[in-house]
């Protein structure tokens, strides 16, 4: 019962904006009720549109979660476990993340044209910082007393790698993992607001330029469930990877 | 014979902001083969540091470790080693914490497997190679350390005040099943403890170290018959022993 509330609340709310906006003399293109919002959805869907801009944001999101959580991980690991390297670097990673993504995002664009390739790294730049601090976080917490274990039992530096830092890293590692997912979708539509011929950032600006709100909320509506179905994943696996840690309750 | 292990002059300073402390002050005995000693002596009195040197998790800084003859300058693959809390993997399972110490060596998989449980049946928990770390109790996992420490058939296994921190009913129990093992085994055993009827008992040799710097203040045989039993702990013999290491420690 309780697990239907959340339905419920959202049921009651998409019913008084219907109301709200049918009978007031809100025009539609500051305010479309819900239905118009459907109806228009189900039309980008039959002419195919919402399909192929939503496979391009996605494409760069993926692709610019994976290098900016790859790339975010191994650098977190050095920084992790070289002193040196952490105070030689700490400082900018520190600065460059007091600088907001929509400052750079248009340099990166003019850098690397308006194609896909300036938004996987708009998306990868604000995946890496979250990524970045769980990893050496994750690294530094790994208690000290197992990697006595590991040395009595005279494990290379590979193994202790493997087989004791990959593993009890990973938890922390997921955590960041999973903030950056949902970053990633907001770096890519970012990319796409400053420059782009195609994606749901692109189609947001289109149905801004033709008055078409309807439109607008048919690409946001995309983009929080492609947020959500990406936090999911991660979420997922998590419990897959992470089954020892889950203590059954009840 | 040649003892299997030998301290000469053992010190350690541990570096501090005025001058370092000294925890160990020329440490000197020796240890035959198949000997089971007991190391006792107050909180503080470098038991632990010893013990780290002899498994050469630690280097002293003066003196040196012998062990079948050789100088000692890091961790031997022949040398078990049991901490003071259990320290297991939490994400692998009873089995796969025992099998780990044959993983790092990297021998055949399968045969490794048969080992692990062979030893999980030695220490009496059979039924649990599956479990996680998280499902055993203080003493079931402390046993699974041993069964560790004894995977690879070391010649040496070092234990650090392995029942610290169970109830006094499981602590009988694991004291007659490290005898146990011990007799079936032939290893040569060093174990710490807090315990003056526990080193007693337990031991053929009890090392009383002094207060910081600890340094060896009685070097005693304890002349009790084997098999031992609870019983012995009336007899007047039993007694005296006691007195003695007593009045070594205060
Ligand atoms: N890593 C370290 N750095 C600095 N000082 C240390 C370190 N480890 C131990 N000490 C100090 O060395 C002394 C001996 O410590 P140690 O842990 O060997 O004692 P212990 O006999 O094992 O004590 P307990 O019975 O409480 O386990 C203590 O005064 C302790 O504070
Ligand atoms: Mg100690």
């Amino acid at each position: 019962m309780t697990a239907l509330l959340p339905l419920v609340a959202i049921g009651v709310a998409l019913l008084f904006w219907e109301g709200v906006a049918r009978w007031s003399e809100i025009p539609l293109f500051i305010l479309p009720p819900p239905s118009a919002i459907g109806e228009r959805l189900a039309r980008s869907i039959a002419d195919g549109s919402l399909q192929r801009h939503t496979l391009v944001t996605l494409s760069e999101v993926l692709a610019g979660l994976a290098l900016g959580a790859v790339s975010a991980s191994l650098l977190g690991y050095g920084l992790a476990k070289s002193s040196t390297l952490e105070h030689a670097l700490s400082p900018y990673i520190v600065a460059s993340q007091s600088i907001p993504i929509v400052a750079i995002a248009p340099l990166l664009v003019i850098w690397f044209g308006p194609g896909r390739l300036s938004k996987v790294l708009i998306s990868a730049l604000i995946v890496f910082f979250p990524v970045l601090i769980n990893t050496i976080v994750g690294v530094r917490t790994v208690p000290t007393e197992l990697y006595d274990v590991m040395r009595s039992l005279r494990a290379t530096k590979a193994q202790i790698f493997r087989k004791l830092e990959v593993p009890a890293a990973t938890p922390v590692l997921l955590g960041g993992l999973k903030i950056g997912a949902t970053l990633s979708v907001i770096g890519a539509v970012v990319g796409e607001f400053v420059g782009s011929d195609q994606g749901l950032g692109f189609l947001i600006n289109v149905g801004n330029g033709l008055y078409d709100t309807p439109l607008v909320f048919v690409a946001v509506i995309t983009l929080v469930a492609m947020a959500l179905v990406l936090y999911g994943l991660v979420a997922m696996l998590e419990r897959k990877v992470l089954a020892w840690r889950i203590v059954e309750v009840g | 014979m040649t003892p299997i292990l030998t301290a000469t002059d053992l010190s350690l300073v541990y570096p501090n902001g005025n001058g370092g402390l000294q925890a160990l002050d020329r440490v000197t005995f020796s240890a035959q083969r198949n000997e089971f000693l007991c190391v006792i002596g107050a909180s503080g009195s470098g038991k632990t540091t010893l013990l780290r040197l002899l498994g050469g998790l630690l280097n002293p800084t003066e003196g040196e470790v012998q062990f079948e003859g050789e100088r000692m300058i890091g961790p031997r693959r022949r040398i078990g080693f049991v901490f003071q809390a259990a320290n297991l993997m939490p994400w692998r399972s009873a089995l796969e914490n025992v099998k780990l110490p044959l993983e790092l060596q990297g021998t055949n998989s399968g045969a490794n497997s048969r080992r692990a449980a062979e030893l999980l049946k030695l220490v009496g928990l059979v039924d649990f190679e599956n479990t996680l770390p998280r499902d055993l109790s203080g003493g079931m996992a402390q046993r699974v350390a041993i069964a560790r420490a004894l995977v690879h058939e070391p010649d040496l296994l070092l234990l650090d005040e392995p029942f610290g921190s169970l109830d006094a009913l499981t602590r009988e129990r694991m004291i007659f099943e490290l005898l146990r093992i011990w007799q079936m085994r032939k290893v040569t055993i060093l174990m710490v403890t807090h315990s003056i009827w526990e080193a007693v008992l337990m031991a053929d040799r009890v090392l009383v170290l002094s207060q910081r710097p600890g340094s060896i203040r009685l070097d005693l045989e304890m002349p009790l018959s084997r098999p031992r039993s609870l019983d012995m702990m009336h007899t007047p013999e039993f007694g005296k022993l006691v007195d003695q290491v007593r009045s070594a420690i205060e």
